[in-house]
């Protein structure tokens, strides 16, 4: 039987506030286990969560960046269940209004752009930390207990694990542009889960579906669901029965492991929280959150390539991610050419990033010293070889002033005529049979010479200088 | 009869409740009168009115994104029966394989 897979994935994403989302416990990541941690985080009785404004601001950035509809009444609820990384036996989420509903985003697979709906985006907590220790025990830390999250379900429009790759690089990328979470899937800031099922091509209805969990990075996701497709065409093809159940990837072995069946599904008995007020929320606020967000990158494309005159691979290797299409933002700002800066960016930038395994805000290098650097090039003060060794110092020391930078460590090109003169006459002394070769029309012989008055300055003369030079004083030999 | 026996045992594992077999019985009829009390309310007549979520009218109860240090945590852990490096000790839950969230 030919079977298509007909998959739907549930990302979670943490939002980067300063306070819980109910509580004004720290939501900060590293702290010292369960001192992050306040008695509303724990459920004491007695006490009243207050949800946090700015989450659910964020919420709405989170939720228009992929194209929802903001609703204008919504609630939250409390869904019920018993699990040690939460002390209040309840998350506080949504349950049937979430924040936002009915939005889209377009992926890129082969070259073919294909649109995939979310069905909603909810906003909820996060639960605590379990570690599994030895000796029959489990360690609980709850500082991240009561981190805002929100939840992005999208619809079962995805078809391949390749496809659900692209939704979750789109996702990313989207919501890393607004700037509301990290969304890291190593340090679990982004967290999916999928739901997937096999058909026959052409059969309208669903198969029977199994939910996979643990899928925590971008490979796994992948690894897992092609495991699945094998395992659910091994049985379907052999024409057994699927039955309904939840799965937990297990990294050590690329396999999905059962974890319960449908019979032993939870019921959460979800009922709307009493603890928190009903939201309202406008369309003037509405508006004012959209104003608010930043260029998404399909625009932004549009704009190098109209504005900066930039190739449009440039444009969309620039907008990968919103810290290096900021940092190109501002160096452009900061007078460097656009394209140069892009080829900057682009090359030797990514090249260093990527061997030292770091992001642009770990170097110590600021927009501005990149332009003044390409300032330099372009007006010759420095050649594109010393470029190199400016460009490591920028990275790893800094500097306010680059033009001071270059002068202070004799980087400065050698270009004046005064200055070369002597050196040249001293290589053409020192070099008669070029001279002859020269005259006889030997190409290298120009070559080689130009390389020893290079060799003499120690790579500082300016290359198109020393040949003009060259050229002039070899015609009057 | 809305509620029978199983239900109550259904809800009371749902709770984490351990009930006496002698009280399902019991239970069930306390829990039955309770929801035909309810159920009275679907006699009226409530065409075109939206459902009350809430038994507040207030809405937009919020405050503002300020952190505050977290309970100090000799205070919160009067509650823990047990502990290590500053984690809560629980029996080894691995079951669901974590969260829900």
């Amino acid at each position: 039987m030919n079977l298509e897979p007909v998959i739907g994935l549930e990302v979670h994403v943490e939002l980067k506030t300063e306070s819980k989302m109910f509580s004004p416990s720290p939501a900060h990541f590293g702290a010292e286990p369960n001192t992050n941690t306040n008695v509303i985080d724990w459920g004491h009785p007695g006490v009243l969560p207050v949800v946090n404004k700015t989450a659910i601001e964020f919420g709405m950035k989170a939720a228009l960046a992929l194209n929802c509809k903001i609703a204008s009444h919504t609630k939250f609820d409390r869904k019920n269940y018993f699990y040690p990384d939460n002390p209040k036996a309840y998350q506080i989420s949504q349950f049937d209004q979430p924040i936002g509903y009915d939005g889209y985003i377009d992926i890129e697979v082969n070259g073919q752009t294909k649109r995939i709906r979310i069905e909603r985006v909810h906003l909820e907590e996060d639960a605590g930390k379990n570690m599994h220790g030895e000796h029959g025990s489990s360690y609980v830390d709850l500082n991240r207990q009561g981190t805002p999250l929100i939840e992005i379900v999208s619809e079962a429009d995805i078809r391949s694990p390749e496809e659900a790759q692209a939704y979750l690089d789109t996702i990313k990328q989207l919501i890393q542009f607004t700037k509301v979470s990290d969304v890291k899937m190593q340090e679990g800031s982004m967290r999916c889960d999928a739901n997937i099922s096999l058909r026959p091509f052409g059969q309208e209805a669903f198969g029977t579906k199994a939910e996979i969990k643990n899928l925590n990075s971008f490979s796994y996701v992948k690894k897992g669901l092609e495991y699945e497709i094998s395992r659910q065409e091994k049985v379907l093809n052999a024409g057994g029965a699927l039955q309904q159940e939840t799965r937990r990837y297990d990294e050590a072995t690329g396999n999905t492991i059962l974890m319960r069946t449908k019979e032993g599904s939870s019921d959460y008995r979800y009922f709307p929280e009493p603890d928190i007020p009903n939201l309202v929320i406008s369309d003037e606020w509405i508006s004012d959150v959209k104003a608010s967000l930043p260029q998404m990158p399909k625009e932004r494309v549009a704009r190098y390539v109209d504005a900066y005159k930039l190739p449009e691979y440039d444009a969309v290797v620039l907008t990968a991610t919103v810290e290096m299409s900021d940092f190109f933002e501002e160096t452009v700002r900061h007078e460097a050419d656009p394209k140069q800066a892009s080829n900057w960016l682009m090359g030797e930038v990514s090249a260093y990033l990527n061997s030292e395994q770091v992001e642009l805000h770990d170097t110590a290098m600021t927009p501005k010293a990149l332009a003044e650097m390409i300032n330099l090039i372009a007006d010759g003060t420095i050649s594109s070889k010393i470029a190199k060794k400016v460009f490591r110092e920028l990275v790893e020391n800094g500097s306010d002033d680059v033009k001071a930078l270059v002068e202070d460590k004799g980087w400065v090109q050698l270009s004046d005529p005064s200055k070369l003169l002597p050196i040249i006459s001293d290589t053409l002394d020192k070099n008669e049979q070029s001279i002859e070769d020269y005259k006889n029309g030997k190409d290298r012989a120009m070559g080689f010479l130009v390389g020893q008055v290079m060799k003499q300055t120690r790579g500082q003369a300016n290359p198109g200088m020393v040949n003009k030079l060259l050229k002039e004083e070899l015609d009057k030999r | 009869m809305a509620i029978n026996e199983e239900t109550v045992r259904q809800v009371a594992k749902l709770a984490k409740l351990e009930i006496e077999e002698e009280s399902v019985h019991a239970f069930t009829k306390e829990m039955d009168s309770i929801i035909e009390m309810v159920e009275q309310l679907e006699g009226l007549d409530t065409e075109g009115i939206e459902g009350t979520y809430h038994g507040l009218q207030q809405h937009n109860v919020w405050r503002e994104d300020k952190a505050e240090k977290g309970t100090d945590r000799e205070e919160l852990f009067k509650n823990v029966k047990t502990r290590k490096d500053g984690f809560i000790e629980v029996p080894e839950m691995f079951e669901n394989g974590g969260s829900e969230a």
